[in-house]
């Protein structure tokens, strides 16, 4: 990793916690040319009025989680009702043929409110914490997370809403998210309670669709409500402990999205699309500190901005894997 | 698109260009709108907080004024420990043969997702001979031996390991159960059946009752619905008859107060709290119920 790229990586991280993205204090000396040819380029503005034109918008990644996502839930749903016992529990903690399989924030909640940590909570955070370095953190949120499809089908209303000028988007401070990461940790240690347990849309939901609905998720039709009218994705995006959690995770992952300024318009129709925007400040023009740059921890390698990207310079990558390929 | 750009000129190092960049884009002091946009995020951000913790901390207000106890499935810990632990996967649930635990809902407060028994609708009848839902439980709220730093409450240890009746000729008849969840009681004499001398025909809850139970001679194991089990006794003992556990209630002759000779039913020390005797009392409401969390008295 260059020097430019370290830099930017540390800088992603105090990103996750809140901090707002800033300009970069030092760019490659590649990458500066390139943002050199790019400025006021008429082939460029040619190029990309071309690429506008043929541009065909994909949903391949979108597609791609939504079935992921609905049958790692259905899967736990039917193996209870068809009783065939291969991934038993719900998302906070199950057992896949047998091994533990335990949510990470859900496990740290009992652990700071119990105080006791038996062998099998071990095993089974470990092997989640594993799994979830492996794949990529966050993308437990993006294709895991059954609040999260609901979420998004209430971002589509809610940006629906917003071009009929009916509602406008309202931006809430991001460093919420890590002051709601402390405060439930030191409720969860200090009450003895999981507080958080009780109020995680992501336990409700996928509690109701394994064992019916309740009456809880009418605390999670309010945050879908507050989501349509108020402000985009406010529970993923300034909120939910367990996005941060990954978040965390997805630190030492070697999966991630790549981007590559040489092909890039900087047109923003990725940072449009995207949860977790803050995270795409490097395409911004002029911002993009090497050729090639990785998005930071909290990205969900949701894929959004892989199928939006009109020239493919946002891809999925596994660190190392590339250069072998 | 690198290959058709004309020849580079020569750059200045890195961290110059950056100040200069920097240096360009240098602002005035942010404008009045700048300044209210700003306060209304703090707004927003303060609302966002306040409403997401008052929810959070509405999980109190059920525990402060909760006057039903919940029946906890076997080897569950004291109710406080108990919450702090279960981590609401429901893995029990899934386990159980006859579904006898199920998940409690909002109204739970901060037991949302915790699982619970309603004896009276379908008891833990102890069908799985090993108290699974024990093994399921991936975070040790539900224990066989409770670790040593949790101290037991008195009487809530049982005497002995029960012995279930249906195990009673196996090699090991015994239940790995070391505390009782509850324990029976009878709460209604007046409308007990056997108290009054008077027998049960027919189905003890009603055609629709969807309740289920072991009965070691219909199938050992595959628990049948009670309502497909009907009775013909002259003289009512169903608790007793259909209890699991071995010596845990009996059918004794008792003095009523005006000195007459009754049979009444009487729970033993053994009773671990299972609530099949709730379950199957004929009576509506119950005349035997099991007092969640109680503890043997002697």
């Amino acid at each position: 990793m260059s020097q430019y790229l370290k830099r930017r990586f540390l800088d992603q991280i105090a990103v996750m916690f809140g901090r707002e993205a800033k300009k970069p204090s030092a760019i490659s000396e590649p990458a500066q040319k390139i943002h050199f040819y790019k400025r006021g380029n008429r082939d460029l503005i040619a190029e990309k009025l071309h690429a506008r034109a043929h541009a065909v918008h994909s949903n391949k990644w979108r597609n791609r989680r939504w079935t992921v996502l609905l049958v790692v839930n259905l899967f736990f749903t039917l193996s209870f009702w068809l009783d065939i016992q291969i991934l038993e529990g719900a998302l906070t903690a199950s057992r896949f043929i047998g091994f533990h399989l335990i949510d990470l924030n859900s496990a740290l909640q009992v652990m700071l409110a119990h105080k006791h940590i038996i062998v099998n909570l071990v095993i089974g955070t470990g092997t989640v914490l594993v799994l979830w370095i492996l794949l990529g953190g966050r993308t437990f949120c993006s294709w895991v997370c059954p609040y999260h499809l609901l979420a998004e089908w209430a971002e589509k209303i809610h940006l629906w809403l917003v071009k009929k000028k009916l509602v406008t988007d309202q931006a809430i401070d991001r460093r919420l998210r890590t002051l709601s990461w402390i405060v439930f940790a030191v409720l969860a240690l200090a009450t003895g309670y999981t507080v958080f347990e009780a109020i995680s849309p992501t336990g409700i939901v996928s509690r109701a669709l394994i064992y019916g609905p309740g009456l809880a998720l009418l605390w999670v039709l309010a945050l879908l409500v507050f989501e349509v009218f108020f402000s985009r994705r406010a529970w993923c995006r300034y909120a939910c402990p367990i996005g941060l959690t990954y978040g965390v995770v997805g630190i030492l992952s070697p999966l991630r999205i790549k981007y590559t300024l040489d092909s890039c318009f900087h047109e923003g129709d990725c940072r449009k699309v995207c949860l977790v925007p803050h995270v795409l400040d490097t395409v911004i023009k002029g911002r993009a500190v090497d050729t090639e740059v990785p998005i930071g921890p909290d990205c969900t390698r949701c894929g959004l901005c892989v199928d939006t990207c009109p020239t493919g310079s946002l891809k999925f990558d596994v660190k190392g894997f590339s250069k072998l390929l | 698109m690198g290959s058709r750009l004309p020849p580079a000129p020569t750059f200045q190092t890195a961290t110059a260009s950056a100040g200069h960049h920097a240096g360009r884009t240098a602002k005035a002091p942010p404008s009045r709108e700048r300044v209210q946009q700003a306060r209304r995020r703090v707004l927003r951000t303060i609302l966002l907080t306040g409403g997401v913790m008052g929810a959070a901390l509405s999980g109190y207000l059920p525990l402060v004024y909760a006057q039903k106890k919940r029946l906890r499935p076997p080897g569950a810990l004291d109710e406080k420990d108990f919450l702090s632990s279960c981590i609401k996967c429901g893995q029990c649930v899934q386990v159980c043969p006859v579904q006898a635990i199920k998940l409690a809902d909002l109204v739970d407060g901060f037991g949302v997702g915790t699982p619970y028994i309603d004896a009276r609708e379908q008891a833990c009848d102890f069908s799985c001979d090993a108290v699974q839902c024990i093994l399921a439980c991936p975070t040790g709220s539900l224990v066989y031996k409770k670790p040593a730093f949790l101290g037991v409450r008195k009487g809530a240890k049982l005497a002995a390991a029960p012995i279930l009746k249906a195990k009673e000729k196996d090699a090991e008849p015994t239940l790995n159960l070391g505390e009782r969840i509850g324990v029976a009681r009878l709460t209604r004499p007046e409308a007990c059946l056997a108290i009054q001398g008077k027998g049960f025909k027919g189905q003890v809850r009603g055609a629709a009752f969807k309740g289920r139970l072991r009965y070691m001679d219909v199938d050992r194991w595959k628990p049948i619905k009670v309502a497909e089990h009907p009775y013909d006794i002259a003289e009512c003992d169903l608790c007793v008859r259909e209890c699991p556990v071995k010596g845990a209630i009996s059918i004794e002759t008792v003095f009523a107060p005006d000195g007459s000779k009754r049979k009444s039913p009487v729970v033993h020390e053994p009773c671990v709290g299972c609530g099949v005797c709730e379950m199957i009392c004929p009576v509506e409401p119950a005349c035997i119920v099991v007092e969640a969390r109680e503890v043997w008295n002697t």
